[in-house]
């Protein structure tokens, strides 16, 4: 068997390609975590993101109006979420549910007319000379727009989390509402905002698949990396720098399975292709396992309605 | 100002409106979504949600398709009563039906009563056993269960194109990936019972399946704990009922339900195994569970419910070019509706006058 295909380098490039799409899903899980909320409809979220930016862009020519496109379309489906679940209490996880059954639904029927068709390119970062560099270039200096902005993004929130007023308020609402309440901060508001967030993030993450990765538009092309995001915020205890990390590991055991089935390996590739789903179980039983860890890590309130009395 | 008030107690008449609410409510805004679409709304409305139950050969296509989502969603309704989520039900409806299938496909040139309900045994197991898989890491691993399950949805997918591929392929079919047809095969397909319904062996046993579930819940200790478990966790802990068994018990039962739902299908309708073989029945089997207020009752009604858009939504793909993906619109705006007119049964609407 010949390995000398598997360039490091072009290997690393690559996974940061099939990391960024959970990465910037599970980042804007965590925050939707982070107050209280537990938003199942990652994956419907992330879907609609993919249509609507691969209809915005296809439609206006440009890539970067795809991207926020599909940002308005992920808020916009999650509103649909928060508006069950923070105004008429519905049960989180029967909502998310609903809203990954209903996001696959409505982004087929949207992007019906869109199969086959190729979207405009996203450009790539282009540094006169350091792009150029070997390695260091490739590794650094040559990616999208998309993946610089997704580890700002990680920043961000890691910034607002941990080091901004609103950040504490959010924190606040998501491990005692009842506290945050008490203390005159609109729980519902918040959890409002942050749902969209999410949404925003997923949106994005769905597009950068669409748009992107594959990028074409096809049925159900998300293909469970909405569920993994899910997972990647448990496996990093909630925390931001340990998404990145997560992200990153499930895009190199990707691009891994995806290499492996290009050499013509003997395993039959539906075989290969289980790996991911199976190692996101292997993560979760290993970060659950110590269950005083575990809750510990978990915002207090998560998953359940809040409705103030008076 | 309008504000919402908790009832004293949740409103019973509310508890069983509701689902019908749902349903109306989707009629309508589906209807205007039919306009936007350029489609006759009327037209579409009569298609999905009427003809079905009145044309006789939809009629006799009616329990082909509520009887998966009945038996699945019966199994998943006693999990969700407890809190155990098991969104894993198209992995372990897949599942089963490779199990089963293998057990026929190896006893080809076999004949015998037995055959099936052997196949049937072979297909509960397996879907079962697959369900244990979260059950075993929610218990041992405190490892969420939900998110398990569901990976294990993927991998079941790629199982059955690994054995359509390799193993179970049938060596007549030119090396196309799809095992050789039980359905066409005398001994391994399910007899009819009452064809005017599209009912067959294994919709009887959904019917007796369904039966039992409500002697389990209404009747049996184990249905008090399981109810009990979901109400209260706490005191269901003091009640000395253990949380791993119901964890292991809830997966249990909704994984042998899907599996023979798969076996069902398999042997019923689809015939063979294949890459796409699942056909989304365990996820839909969610919705009808909610929507049948995880009762067997309701969800009987609430499966032939959503059978007949399955079955409308093709015959509109047919005479209106309705995209099939609008049918699966139709099904989360229905659990969108339900869950979002379920606030009624708990709070009341109250109109707030302004104090002077």
């Amino acid at each position: 068997m010949d390995f000398s295909s598997l360039s490091p380098v072009a290997m690393i490039v690559l996974l940061v390609g099939a990391a960024t799409p959970i990465l910037l899903a599970a980042i804007g899980e965590l925050v939707v975590e982070k107050a209280g909320v537990l938003n199942l409809g990652v994956e419907g979220m992330m879907i609609i993101g993919a249509v609507c930016g691969f209809i915005v862009a296809v439609n206006t020519d440009s890539p970067m109006l795809g991207l926020l496109g599909a940002m308005v379309g992920g808020a916009v489906v999650s509103m649909l979420f928060a508006v069950l679940t923070q105004y008429l209490l519905s049960n989180q996880v029967a909502t998310g549910l609903a809203l990954t059954l209903f996001g696959l639904g409505i982004a087929a029927l949207m992007g019906s007319s869109y199969n086959g068709i190729r979207p405009p390119r996203m450009v790539r970062l282009d540094v006169e000379g350091l792009s150029d560099l070997p390695v260091v270039g490739k590794l650094f200096f040559s990616h999208d727009p998309v993946i610089y902005l997704s580890l700002v993004l990680v920043f961000a929130v890691w910034y607002f989390l941990n080091r901004t007023r609103a950040g504490l308020v959010l924190r606040a609402s998501g491990e005692n509402h009842d506290a945050a309440h008490a203390l005159g901060y609109n729980v519902q508001l918040i959890r409002f905002g942050a749902i969209m967030f999410g949404g925003a993030c997923a949106g994005l993450g769905g597009a950068y698949v669409s748009l992107v990765r594959v990028p074409q538009w096809t049925e159900g092309m998300t293909a469970g990396v909405g569920w993994i995001a899910l997972a990647i915020v448990v496996f990093a205890a909630w925390k931001p720098w340990r998404v990145v990390l997560g992200a990153y590991m499930f895009g190199g055991i990707t691009i891994l399975q995806l290499s492996l089935q290009a050499l013509g390996i003997s395993i039959s590739g539906a075989y290969l292709s289980m790996t991911p789903y199976i190692v996101t179980i292997v993560v979760l039983v290993i970060m659950s396992a110590d269950r005083k860890k575990a809750s510990l890590n978990a915002p207090a309130c998560l998953g359940t309605s809040f409705h103030a009395s008076h | 100002m309008l504000r919402l008030e908790q009832r004293p107690q949740p409103s019973g008449l509310m508890l069983y409106t509701t689902p019908i609410m749902a349903v109306l409510a989707t009629m309508i805004v589906g209807g205007v979504l039919f306009i936007a679409m350029g489609i006759n709304p009327f037209k579409a409305i009569y298609l999905l949600f009427i003809d079905p139950f009145v044309d006789p050969y939809n009629l006799s296509q009616l329990f082909v398709k509520a009887s998966p989502l009945i038996l699945i969603a019966m199994g998943l309704s006693i999990g969700f009563r407890a809190g155990v989520w098991n969104i894993g039900a198209e992995g372990q409806f897949i599942m089963g039906a490779i199990a089963g299938g293998a057990v026929g496909l190896a006893l080809w040139d076999v004949e015998g009563w037995w055959l099936l309900p052997l196949m049937t045994l072979a297909a509960a197991l397996g879907g079962a056993l697959w369900a244990m898989i979260p059950a075993v890491l929610k218990i041992r691993f405190n490892a969420n269960e939900i998110l398990v399950s569901l990976m294990l949805v993927y991998v079941a997918e790629n199982f059955i194109a690994a054995m359509a591929q390799g193993p179970l392929r049938d060596p007549n079919g030119f090396g196309r990936p799809v095992s050789k047809n039980l359905e066409r095969h005398d001994p391994t397909s399910l007899p009819d019972v009452f064809p005017a319904l599209g009912i067959d062996a294994g919709g009887l046993m959904m019917l007796i399946l369904l039966a039992l579930a409500f002697f389990l819940l209404q009747k049996h200790a184990l249905g008090f704990q399981i109810k009990l478990t979901g109400e209260s966790p706490r005191a269901a802990r003091f009640a000395g009922v253990r949380p791993g068994v119901i964890v292991a018990v809830c997966l249990g039962i909704s994984g042998a339900a899907a599996g023979m739902a798969g076996l069902f299908e398999l042997t019923g309708a689809a015939g063979t195994l294949s890459a796409d073989f699942g056909l989304g029945y365990g996820f839909t089997a969610i919705i009808v569970a909610f929507l049948g207020r995880l009762t067997p009752v309701g969800i009987l009604l609430a499966g032939v419910v959503l059978a007949g858009t399955y079955i409308g939504g093709e015959n509109a793909q047919f005479v209106l070019k309705l995209p099939a993906a609008a049918v699966t619109v139709f099904q989360g705006m229905m659990l969108f509706f339900l869950l979002g007119f379920e606030i009624l049964i708990n709070y009341r609407v109250k109109r707030l006058r302004r104090a002077a």
